[in-house]
């Protein structure tokens, strides 16, 4: 505990020095990169100790009603902490070069304040164990995210991204404010410890579906997430689509422990959301041109994989399965560590590719990999772990999740096996379309000719951002490899969601995943096989350099190549009744046609057709009581002074 | 790891390319051709490798390994796939996710390479294969997936191996349907007609052929050898449910290898007999082969 308090101390001690330290970018940037890397580290100690086993509890006394400053890290907590400080250290030395070409135009001490609050106050939200603790660490974090997105303030979009964010967040705020009342219930203070057994169990599932969901980013709450997740810098938006919408996964977690046995209906319903979730994400990633509003689609459809895995888990829960527990809590628990490695990985790909052209339009570039080879190599391997291919770790949790599933067709009861069968074939399709995505997404931004002069001018960005992005492809191959290993360290976190040891299930899938390391080790050894016999086989042979075949076309040009766009065409225009792709075309027309375009964009269906339309009917609503504002303070002062009465007099009556 | 299994795994690479030429060799009787000899693949095979290679200078290291790393996952895919009552080299619960996932690795490498060359005709072939592919994955996964309550088992070995004349008796239509959509994921993953043309000559109607346009030599020998493995690893799962085992092991052997030939002949029926989809038609046939495996489970439930 002593290491986490001093790793928090030192967050907060070196943002305020890099705030005050702003006048000189390198300083700011020393301080803050300097800080959230040492308290990071600490943390990360800390935490691993914690999931060791080495169970800790704070208590210290707040002067805040039904507050109390009440810390704890057991597994569960120390899990998700792993990540948090983890990608925060990472997110530091990549932002510390990163950051750098905005000095001329900005302040640097504001992000690197705004950074290191926001990894703290998301380590205080997962250790929290007190409700008013756990909602004002809930808010920091969402108010340095907020910040943090908004960085790049004088642009348009990124100024409504934000507000976006700002109320989305508020609105799920009030929701867990509602559920931590309801859970408090009759308590003294709003301990964790102190909660008594919640009577409408189902209504608080339910607040806390919606309240963390928001956060998590489940369809249809996600909308806030396409839009500030891009905006933010690219070592931000890492760290926000890594880990900060795994609070929401840890929040609901959290709750779960404190609501009893959950009936089926949870199960399901985290299942539906985790299909809707999923296949919608990617499907709307696949819509996307921009690199990392793509990303951030995918996170949508990462979240909901985990919300498969919990939902098998909480099956396993409602019908009494042990192995259905495991395979869905490990699965699900194991897939926020992997996406946390592969999204924050990605994300800091598009970072450098922005950082060398310029433009995150994927139509605009095209080539990058020979002249970015450890980004390209990197983010090729993020791709492909997060397109769920072995032998790389996005292929171990959803092969759990599968196995999970699997189990629950197996076992024979409906309840059980339409569920599970939704899951396998809603898991096959997601797989199935993220592999479409990403290669459009890497085939289109590294591989080909460069589309446009920036593209063709691209540089590999310096150390401090290519070391991150080569530890996280480590620790994706990494994860795949020693899997069997790595899933051991979830037993503790497992044993706190269910009421029993998961020691004979967990080994069952450790054997599993170690039977799947045999495969990865043949899979090795032949590709080398392989690549030894076609070197062997073309030396001395003639190997000549040419074009790419053409059709005899005599001048080939890169605005020729296949586009994302034209990439994805088949898959969008397949499920366009969902997307609802808007085209713009301007046809070539006459004998000598000189210009012609065609655009296309695909607004958030959610957006558009549920939050705007009821947005616009709450403004139309209060614009009705608009007369009640006006900017007068002593009517103002009124106003709370007849409130007060009114309350008063409630109260006596 | 199962030795005995092993037989499987060699028998497979040397046997697979035969079924090629047992296609071709349907198709041409039935167009009143002689046709190629039988061993044409073979022949095929050992004079690419024996080519120097051309390549783009659009191209990197992507380009060169797409054809290497598709061959190694296809080859290990063929450790999970057991023949007969004998279990394959790597049996464990789940295998068959794995095998789907290798099947993926495959293919998401064909498709990068494809790419690297920054040709639109090889573009347009990567599109149309990740689309089509991504829409056989569910009855793969579903269709599979009816065994397991038949079974008892999740491993592929544990679930064909469950299968009997009696498992036939008693749940013989929903076997049939998850054989059924089994087999459009076999056509459609060996770029077979309906979906796709083998023989097409026109790189606009092409999906498969028009990936690997720009390999030569000994990348596309591995490419062929990689599809012709292809075929028959989905091949021998479908021949594994349809013709269950235990009457001995020299039996088992002649019965499994007999269905792969009836299998290849099978596809060269059906190549021979039926028109090629429209592209805008193919999610429909398999969607329509998504429903078979979603009845076939709905079948084992009741």
């Amino acid at each position: 505990m002593i290491l986490f308090l001093a790793a928090a101390a030192i967050l907060c001690a070196g943002g305020l020095s890099a705030l005050v330290a702003s006048r000189s970018a390198r300083v700011a940037s020393c301080l803050g990169a300097g800080s959230a890397i040492v308290g990071c580290v600490l943390g990360f100690i800390a935490a691993a100790r914690a999931l060791a086993g080495h169970t800790e509890f704070l208590r210290l006394a707040w002067d805040v009603p039904y507050g109390s400053f009440n810390l704890g890290l057991d597994p569960l907590s120390a899990f998700f902490l792993l990540p948090v400080f983890g990608l925060g250290a990472l997110g530091a030395v990549y932002g510390s070069r990163y950051l750098l070409a905005f000095r001329e135009k900005k302040s640097l001490g504001p992000p690197w304040f705004f950074y290191n609050l926001l990894v703290a106050a998301m380590a205080l939200v997962v250790a929290a164990r007190n409700g008013v603790l756990f909602l004002v660490a809930w808010e920091a974090m969402s108010l340095a995210s907020f910040f943090l997105v908004t960085f790049e303030n004088e642009r348009e979009d990124v100024r409504e991204a934000g507000w976006t964010y700002l109320v989305a967040a508020h609105l799920g705020n009030a929701f867990l404010l509602a559920l931590f009342l309801l859970l408090g219930n009759g308590a003294d203070s709003l301990d964790f410890d102190q909660f008594p057994h919640p009577a409408k169990s189902g209504v608080l599932f339910l607040l806390a579906l919606v309240g963390f969901g928001t956060k998590a980013g489940f369809m249809p709450l996600h909308v806030w997430l396409p839009e500030a997740h891009p905006a933010a810098p690219s070592h931000v938006s890492a760290l926000m689509s890594g880990v900060m919408i795994k609070t929401g996964i840890y929040g609901l977690l959290r709750t779960l422990t404190f609501l009893g046995d959950p009936p089926p209906w949870w199960g399901w319903t985290l299942i539906a959301i985790g299909i809707t979730s999923g296949v919608l994400g990617v499907l709307f990633a696949l819509a996307q041109h921009d690199l990392k509003r793509l990303l951030a689609y995918h996170s949508v459809e990462n979240i909901g994989i985990i919300a498969l895995g919990l939902g098998i888990g909480l099956l396993g829960l409602s019908y009494g399965s042990p192995a259905l527990v495991v395979l869905g809590f490990a699965g699900g628990l194991l897939h926020v560590i992997n996406h946390a490695m592969f999204k924050g990985l990605l994300f800091l790909g598009a970072g450098a590719v922005v950082h060398a052209t310029g433009t995150r339009e994927i139509d605009r570039l095209g080539g990058l990999l020979k002249k970015m080879p450890l980004t390209g190599f990197t983010f090729l391997v993020g791709a492909a772990a997060i397109a769920g291919l072995p032998p790389l770790n996005g292929f171990v949790s959803e092969f759990l999740i599968f196995l999970g599933a699997y189990r629950g067709v197996a076992a024979k009861g409906a309840g059980l096996i339409v569920p599970a069968a939704a899951a396998i074939s809603g898991l096959a399709l997601i797989g199935g379309l993220a592999v479409a995505c990403f290669t459009k997404a890497f085939g289109v931004v590294f591989l080909g000719e460069p589309r446009t002069e920036d593209a063709a001018r691209a540089k590999e960005p310096g150390l401090a951002m290519r070391i991150p992005m080569a530890l996280l492809a480590a620790g994706c191959f990494g994860i795949g490899i020693l899997s069997p290993w790595a899933i051991s360290f979830l037993g503790g976190v497992i044993g706190i969601l269910a009421p029993f040891d998961p020691g004979v299930a967990l080994s069952n899938a450790s054997r599993s995943l170690s039977s799947f390391t045999t495969g990865a080790a043949v899979l090795a050894v032949l590709i080398g096989l392989f690549a030894a016999l076609r070197r062997a086989l073309l030396a001395g042979r003639s190997v000549e350099a040419a074009v790419t075949w053409d059709c005899g076309y005599a001048r080939p040009a890169a605005s020729m190549q296949y586009t994302a766009s034209s990439f994805a065409q088949p898959l969008t225009d397949l499920f366009g009744l969902l997307l609802r792709t808007a085209r713009h075309v301007a046809p070539p027309s006459g004998l000598f046609p000189s210009h012609a375009s065609l655009a296309t964009e695909t607004p958030d269906l959610c957006r558009e057709q549920v939050f705007q339309p009821v947005f616009r009917s709450v403004d139309w609503g209060l614009s009705k009581v608009r007369w009640l504002q006006t900017g007068h303070v002593h009517l103002y002062v009124l106003y709370i002074a007849l409130t007060l009465v009114v309350l008063l007099a409630w109260e006596i009556a | 790891m199962n030795i005995a299994g092993l037989v499987h795994v060699v028998g497979a690479l040397i046997f697979a390319p035969f079924l090629l030429g047992l296609i071709n060799r349907t198709k041409a009787i039935f167009a009143g051709r002689t046709g190629p000899p039988l061993f044409q693949a073979y022949f095929d095979l050992l004079k690419l490798l024996r080519k120097g290679a051309v390549y783009s200078r659009t191209t990197t290291w992507v380009f060169r390994a797409g054809p290497v790393v598709s061959l190694a996952a296809i080859v290990t895919s063929l450790f999970l796939v057991p023949f007969g009552a004998q279990p394959a080299p790597l049996e464990f619960e789940g295998d068959l996710i794995l095998f789907a996932g290798l099947l993926a690795l495959a293919r998401f490498f064909t498709v990068i390479a494809a790419l690297d060359t920054g040709s639109s005709f090889e573009g347009m072939g990567a599109s149309r294969e990740v689309q089509f592919s991504a829409l056989a994955e569910p009855p793969l996964l579903l269709g599979l997936a009816t065994l397991a309550p038949l079974t008892g088992s999740l491993s592929l070995s544990g679930m064909l191996a469950g299968i009997s004349g009696g498992t036939w008796l008693r749940a013989g239509p929903a076997l049939a349907l998850a054989c059924a959509a089994l087999l459009v994921v076999f056509l459609t993953e060996n770029a077979r007609i309906p979906v796709d043309d083998p023989n097409t000559h026109l790189e606009l109607t092409m999906i498969h052929e028009v990936m690997v346009l720009d390999h030569g030599g000994p990348d596309l020998a591995f490419i062929f050898y990689g599809a012709a493995l292809k075929l028959w690893v989905l091949g021998a799962v479908l021949i594994g449910i349809l013709a269950p085992p235990q009457t001995g092991l020299f039996w088992d052997a002649t019965l499994r290898l007999s269905g792969m030939a009836a299998l290849a002949v099978l596809t060269g029926i059906i190549e021979s007999t039926t028109a090629r989809l429209r592209l805008v038609h193919v999610p429909q046939f398999l969607a329509g082969a998504g429903v078979l495996s979603v009845l076939a489970l709905l079948l084992v439930l009741r």
